[in-house]
């Protein structure tokens, strides 16, 4: 009993013991917020890779692909069958995107992705990521007449975002005002060189067939195309996005075609839509355009049967299949010198495993905080030791035992561990649920953004808080005051209760 | 007062480890209750030890007070607490109603200390973070489980505050240490010791740091625990007139006690 109130009162009297409870408090709260903002991070990567990606990939190791995507998701099926509920053919090149800004042409590197409308939104969340309402339903690659989306829909709150004010133009309207424009100035030119210049500016001789002359800008469109949204736009550090072109502009492509001798192909497209993945790798690089299309343009149908080539299929697989064992069922079952069939996570693995790396190291050293604490602990309580030693000769004297007097000191640790760590843990736990706030905050004072939203593509810093992580970190600051309490309490035990009662 | 019963009634028997037990069956004559035979103890100064005690005999009758005096730095301090098993005897051996005490295992001298001996000090060795009335507590405290301390928690108290009443300091229940008086610290620390109801008191020149009207009181009151308690007292003092309250003298010389 003389344990407890002794405990409390040393606790109650020895202000240098909240030092001890502040630093295993800061620990506690430190290592809460980091494992959470990581968390929240890789979650939403993950998702958003596998959402993309969809669950496996077999891909031909040619560029120029195989025939019959049919027959081979006929075999796919045969193999696993039971654990696949989606499968879609796509055809993926690298090619030159020229975006024309009034006039200067911007040119990016970019890899077209052929889809088959029907099934792609069944194996990758892509559909999710759109921008209008009417193709996250159903996905076409026409140009809508409006509608677009001017806030981010991934987004809850909408109160706080920069609204995308470009987007309320997207459409039909506003191909029309530049096809109008278009031909107020070809009026106003009137040179048909320009016109010829303007329109080829590469020196790519035009394969597309003589769309020129009877092509109406103002009531046609090209192929669609649906781009990520980093590609032909970009987001400035106070938030707001800004767009070199909008849905209802025409872009112009140049890719390999798949035919010897190789040649390449130069093709319009009319952008219908934007996607937004938020992984900025594929926003910034992927454009969709309609698998047939690509395959006619590529030279990638057998002129005889009508059969495309496709250069990969992404499949879905049903909610807890083991990808890793369809993964090896499959790449067995198909040469390997021809094809490839990995998960997800083997496509990101360098990533992924970089994010798990980085995770633990930070893990190791925050934990360094927490043991700093201990040693912190271990000091102050061997200087309460010293300085309670005739006290604990008193104890001695009225016959408390060496144990008695241990538990005295080794509660002291154990109550400024679960203190520390408690408040740690309300702390760390308000920071991870204002953590915007906070950011936003630090922003405004110093003058430079903590969570600049052009660098990431979310507007929020994600956290998840993981129960079990939340414990064992509480569990093991905890731990580590107790166990830096045992030597001190181990020395006040075994005082000699004479040497402590004389001692001045 | 009533509450200060005879100790030996109230006690249960001691508990002794078993190679004590051949001691038990030839009891030393009745009335002695603390012998020490042939008592060495020196303290090792460097790579040389000072002899303190050099063969301390001394018997001590229930019941009585006694003075044991001596010049300072002679070793009373040392044998107080060899009698009030605090520390171990180089040689000799300690009795305690006819057991050997000297080389119990500290479980048992703990269980001695807390319950048999009383102890009050010079210094007083009040716990400062306790209040007057949390240190007349403590051995109540040290020898109840916390859930058995809650259950008789007000048995303890009343018992605790008639005490300090009884030295006269009951105004004093709530005052830390340091806003006490030096008589008001001993008093406390007299109440503290009678707590557990001991048998014998063992006094370290519990004047030894008060004036001498206060020392007074102090010895008023050890006088009277003794002749209405029939409590032992063994009390070690310098001071030859403070010796004086007591039944009986010995003189501490040389590490031996003179004329025996
Ligand atoms: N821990 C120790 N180490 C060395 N010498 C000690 C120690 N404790 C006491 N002494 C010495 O033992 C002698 C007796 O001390 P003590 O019993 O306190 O005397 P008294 O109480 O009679 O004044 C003194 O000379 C003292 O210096
Ligand atoms: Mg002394």
């Amino acid at each position: 009993m003389y344990k407890l109130l002794l405990c409390w009162r040393y606790l109650r009297t020895r202000y240098i013991a909240l030092v001890c409870i502040v630093s295993v408090m800061l620990g506690v709260a430190t290592m809460i917020v980091v494992n959470s903002v990581m968390a929240g991070f890789t979650h939403e990567m993950q998702a958003r890779i596998n959402g993309m990606l969809g669950d496996l990939i077999f891909e031909s190791r040619s560029m120029d692909g195989v025939l019959d995507a049919d027959a081979h998701m006929q075999k796919i099926k045969g193999i696993a069958g039971d654990s696949i509920i989606g499968m879609s053919p796509t055809v993926h090149v690298p090619g030159l995107m020229y975006i024309d800004i009034n006039d200067q042409l911007l040119t990016r590197q970019i890899t077209m992705v052929g889809i088959d409308e029907a099934t792609y939104s069944s194996v990758s969340a892509f559909g999710d990521y759109l921008q209008h309402p009417k193709n996250r339903e159903q996905l076409t690659f026409s140009l809508r007449e409006g509608g677009y989306d001017t806030f981010d829909h991934q987004l809850p709150d909408q109160s706080e975002q920069q609204p995308r004010t470009q987007m309320e133009q997207a459409g039909w309207w506003y191909r029309k005002q530049k096809a109008m424009l278009k031909k107020q100035r070809q009026l106003i030119t009137a040179s048909p060189s320009t016109e010829s210049e303007h329109k080829n500016p590469f020196g790519v001789p035009a394969t597309d067939e003589g769309e020129g002359r009877d092509f109406d800008m103002a009531t046609e469109q090209h192929v669609g195309i649906v781009m990520g949204i980093g590609v032909c736009g970009y987001r400035t550090a106070d938030g707001s996005d800004h767009f070199v072109a909008l849905p209802g502009d025409d872009v112009r492509v140049s890719f390999p075609a798949a035919t010897l001798p190789p040649k390449a192909i130069n093709e319009h497209y009319t952008i219908t839509d934007f996607y937004e993945s938020k992984m900025s790798e594929y926003d910034s690089s992927f454009v969709f355009v309609p698998l047939r299309a690509l395959q006619k343009s590529r030279g990638m149908i057998d002129p005889t049967s009508g059969v495309g080539k496709f250069t990969s299929i992404q499949i879905k697989l049903a909610p807890g299949a083991n990808a890793e064992s369809v993964r090896d069922a499959l790449q067995n079952a198909f040469p390997a010198q021809f094809y490839m069939v990995s998960t997800w996570r083997d496509k990101q693995g360098p990533l992924l495993a970089a994010v798990n790396m980085e995770t633990a190291v930070l893990n190791v050293l925050l934990f360094m905080i927490i043991a700093v604490a201990g040693f912190g602990i271990f000091a102050i309580f061997l200087m309460i030791v010293v300085e309670k030693t005739r006290d604990i000769g008193i104890l001695k004297s009225l016959g408390a035992s060496g144990s008695g007097v241990m538990g005295i000191f080794l509660g002291y640790g154990l109550s400024l561990g679960i203190v520390g760590s408690g408040v740690g843990l309300l702390l760390g736990l308000s920071f991870v649920a204002n953590i915007n706030e906070i950011a936003d905050l630090l922003g405004r004072i110093t003058g430079q953004p903590v969570f600049d939203p052009s660098v990431y593509y979310f507007y929020k810093i994600p956290t998840i808080v993981a129960p079990f992580t939340v414990t064992w970190i509480c569990v093991g600051a905890v731990l580590i005051a107790v166990l830096a309490s045992v030597f001190p309490a181990l020395r006040a035990a075994n005082l000699h209760p004479v040497r402590a009662l004389r001692y001045e | 007062m009533s509450s200060i019963t005879d100790p030996r009634q109230a006690r249960p028997a001691l508990r002794l480890s078993e190679g004590t037990s051949a001691l038990a069956t030839q009891p030393l004559p009745a009335r002695v209750q603390i012998a020490t035979r042939q008592l060495f103890k020196s303290y090792q100064k460097g790579s040389f030890g000072i002899p303190v005690l050099q063969g301390i005999d001394l018997e001590i009758y229930e019941g009585e007070f006694l003075a044991i005096v001596g010049s300072s730095g002679c070793g009373k301090s040392t044998l107080l607490h060899l009698l009030g098993t605090l520390d171990r005897p180089d040689a000799g051996e300690v009795h305690f109603d006819g057991h050997r005490i000297d080389n119990l295992p500290s479980a048992s001298r703990d269980i001695l200390r807390n319950k048999h001996f009383g102890m009050i000090f010079q210094f007083y060795h009040l716990l400062p973070e306790l209040t007057a009335l949390e240190n007349v507590l403590a051995p109540a405290l040290i020898a109840e489980s916390t859930l058995g301390y809650w259950f008789r928690r007000g048995e303890h108290r009343r018992r605790a505050a008639e005490l300090l009443e009884l030295v006269g300091v009951s105004h004093r229940m709530k005052h830390k240490p340091r806003e006490l008086s030096g008589g008001e610290m001993q008093r406390a620390a007299i109440a503290r010791a009678l707590l557990n109801k001991p048998r014998v008191l063992l006094a370290d020149e519990p004047t030894g740091n008060l004036d001498r009207s206060t020392g007074k009181q102090i010895m008023k009151i050890l006088g009277e625990l003794n002749q209405q308690e029939k409590l032992t007292i063994v009390m070690v003092t310098h001071d030859p007139w403070i010796a004086e309250q007591a039944d009986r003298t010995v003189k501490l010389v040389e590490g031996r006690i003179q004329g025996a």
